[in-house]
């Protein structure tokens, strides 16, 4: 597999389908000072499609989705959401949006319905209309229960919908979510998976969401764009990203003892695409065909009198996709990420 | 309207919820009210005086009798009568004593002999309060001393007529004005700049960014909150410290109304000064690290705790443009002297102006984007 980055054959951001777009991005530049963080971004985003931003921790993610939210100026290029551009029309942009930031910050002195009451009152909802969309919400994110407890008796999975549903309160037409799971144990994040795929089914939403979780943007996007330092790498939907990756399956075997032909043996069997060695008598192979490939490797072994310790044969994942476009593991970057401070402002 | 009134509602909400903020920015002013009021207020009292009488005549005796009397009535200090001058003097020094009376050979004889008499006093100078007090005391007693005993028909001196236009002023109702302004100060630094800037780190603003709301709403709305917070506090410590320094006149509707307009103006004039301070930080550690400066160069220059008079002219420039001195001008008018409107119509003036003022250069720098 090769490790440089390099552009993917479904970089077209625009969705060729008749389905109108919901988000239009041309082109878009974001520079802070002499740092370019967002590089010439272009994508488009159905009505109704659920579109994965995936890549590391800086890659410019959050950058993206601040600039569409209308949060931080646009320096070049064109982004339009809703029919409206979110460099003249800020305030329709505004009305059609809900957006749910990466941190948690409904107040956690206010009861659950307060909570989204001022937010209704921001987004102008009227009183009589305000009561019903509040218990429409709640109901949807499973709330309804807790709608007088104050917010600081939530656990986070629940503050994390108390989220979802204020930045739903006022009945959306997009919606934005910025890591949405993040912090969340693996119960909580099904939980808030399930909830978003219900609510797209249910309100035929948009939704934009930026994640670092591979499995996540797997389950829930019907595209991604996979992007890395403020360029957009790859897009496509799960699967034909997947198909991207030369060699759509993983063969990992392990022979009894180690022999220097084993590399040359492997590589000449049919449909297989690349083999890399990872330690003494063990091979990772890339094929096009998993099933043929061990029939025809346990055939080889079995001709040459010799015998497998293991063998496993795995699909091409969205790891392997990040690693192909990127060059690197998508898990690295998050370890960096938590173990390395971000250096203090004005710091060398 | 609706939008502006959900941020001032959000606020409103917190702050009843939780009331920390009411009680922490009532809290240093009520106790620097009880302590300083308490402590600054009273006079000398039980100091210690050494006395080295050498003479042991007749008029030493009067001296004596005059100590004594002192220490049974207004009692600022008692006598211990000492051999030695030396002795007595590294007793001032060594803080044993806190003056020394030397009253020396030949005194009775030279009050007789109208040759110039004189009365040592030895003070210790680096504590001025003690010593200016143990000072003016004696001077009392030499002028007392000097007295002729049959006065003439004539009174030759000229004295001095001193008419108090209000009673006597305890230092604790003094200090109330500045109390009073200090808790809305708190109140506006806490609520209005440290609580902005947390809620602007912790990404609250965010959330009001991405909603329709106009710039002009969401200032108005913070800074309506954080008014209405500094009023209450204000409201609280003019009831509670009035109460505690025994001042009627919050029984006074007229006063009352004073005391709001006065309340009010402060409120709008700390809340914009501190929102132009603060509109274009980012880092919570900055209001924390200005609270201390802040308030030793705004509540000190004001004539809370000492009269401007005092001050060099530098201070005053400071004094001239600080909101804290016409809050606490205009309080001491009406809390200690009852002086009706025209008394503090320059201070509402002063106040409204600066409050508003400073909320329309800050409005342009508030940024509408992250």
């Amino acid at each position: 597999m090769s490790t440089a980055a390099q552009p993917g054959p479904a970089i077209n951001g625009n969705r060729n389908n008749a389905a109108p777009a919901a988000i239009v991005v041309e082109n878009i530049v974001k520079r802070y000072g002499d740092f370019e963080a967002v590089k010439g971004v272009s994508f488009s985003v159905a009505d109704g499609e659920i579109f994965g931003l995936l890549g590391p921790n800086g890659a410019g993610k959050s950058t993206l989705i601040r600039m569409m939210t209308t949060l931080i100026p646009v320096t070049g290029g064109k982004a339009i959401v809703g029919g409206h551009d979110v460099t003249k029309d800020h305030d329709e942009v505004r009305r059609m949006i809900g957006v749910i930031p990466q941190a948690l910050t409904s107040d956690q002195d206010l009861t659950v319905e307060e909570n989204l009451s001022i937010y209704a009152k921001l987004y102008g909802v009227p009183r009589a209309q305000r009561e019903i969309n509040i218990a429409r919400v709640l109901e949807a994110v499973d709330l309804s229960k807790w709608r007088t407890a104050q917010t600081k008796t939530l656990s986070g999975g629940m503050r994390r919908r108390l989220e979802i549903a204020r930045g739903l309160v006022h009945d959306p037409r997009i919606f934005f979510l910025d890591e949405p799971t993040t912090g969340l144990d693996p119960v909580s994040r099904i939980a808030v998976w399930e909830m978003l795929n219900n609510l797209k089914k249910e309100h035929n939403l948009t939704m934009l969401i930026t994640t670092h979780y591979m499995e996540e943007a797997d389950r829930l996007c019907d595209r991604i764009a996979i992007v890395d330092h403020g360029k957009l790498v790859a897009l496509g939907t799960p699967v034909e990203l997947k198909q991207s990756v030369p060699g759509s399956n993983v063969v990992e075997v392990q022979f009894d003892r180690e022999d220097p032909e084993w590399q040359s043996r492997l590589e000449a069997l049919p449909n297989v695409t690349e083999v890399q060695s990872q330690s003494a008598g063990v091979y990772r192979v890339l094929t096009s065909n998993g099933s043929q490939t061990t029939t025809q490797l346990v055939e080889m072994a079995n001709s040459l009198g010799e015998s497998l310790t293991s063998l496993s044969v795995q699909n091409t994942s969205l790891d392997d996709v990040f690693v192909h476009y990127t060059g690197r593991q998508l898990r690295d970057e998050q370890v960096k990420a938590v173990f390395q401070m971000p250096p203090r402002p004005g710091a060398n | 309207m609706n939008r502006f009134l959900a941020i001032v509602e959000r606020e409103m909400r917190k702050f009843f919820r939780s009331p920390v903020l009411m009680i922490m920015s009532m809290m240093l002013p009520l106790v620097q009210l009880v302590i300083l009021g308490n402590a600054f207020g009273g006079k000398i009292r039980g100091a210690k005086v050494a006395v080295v009488d050498y003479d042991r005549g007749p008029q030493a005796v009067k001296v004596h009798e005059a100590f004594d009397s002192i220490a049974v009535n207004i009692a600022t200090f008692t006598t211990v009568p000492y051999d030695d001058e030396n002795t007595a003097r590294e007793d001032v020094r060594t803080g044993r004593v806190d003056a020394a009376v030397i009253i020396p050979a030949q005194y009775s004889r030279r009050v007789y002999a109208q040759d110039a008499p004189r009365i040592g006093l030895v003070v210790d100078n680096s504590d001025q309060f003690l010593s200016a007090s143990l000072e003016g005391e004696m001077q009392s007693l030499v002028a007392a001393l000097n007295q002729p005993v049959i006065e003439d028909r004539v009174v030759k001196n000229i004295a001095l007529e001193i008419v108090e236009l209000y009673p006597y002023v305890e230092y604790m109702k003094y200090l109330l004005s500045g109390s009073v302004a200090l808790a809305m100060y708190i109140s506006v630094m806490i609520g209005g700049g440290m609580l902005y800037i947390d809620d602007k780190a912790r990404g609250v603003h965010e959330g009001y960014l991405v909603t329709p709301i106009s710039k002009l709403e969401l200032v108005m709305g913070l800074n309506a909150a954080g008014a209405i917070k500094a009023v209450l506090s204000g409201i609280s410590l003019t009831v509670i410290g009035s109460l505690m320094a025994g001042l009627g006149v919050i029984f006074h509707p007229a006063a009352l109304l004073q005391l709001f307009l006065l309340i009010l103006g402060t409120s709008i004039a700390f809340n914009g000064m501190m929102f132009l301070m603060m509109v274009r930080v980012d880092d919570p550690l900055v209001p924390r690290a200005m609270f201390g400066v802040l308030n030793t160069l705004l509540f000190f220059p004001s004539g809370a705790i000492y009269p401007i008079s005092a001050f060099p002219k530098w201070l005053r420039a400071i004094a001239v443009v600080d909101p804290f001195t016409y809050a606490i001008h205009g309080f001491k008018a009406v809390l200690l002297k009852d002086g009706g409107f025209p008394a503090i119509q320059h201070d509402l003036i002063f106040l409204f102006v600066f409050g508003i003022g400073t909320l329309l250069v800050a409005t342009p720098l508030f940024k509408r984007t992250l």
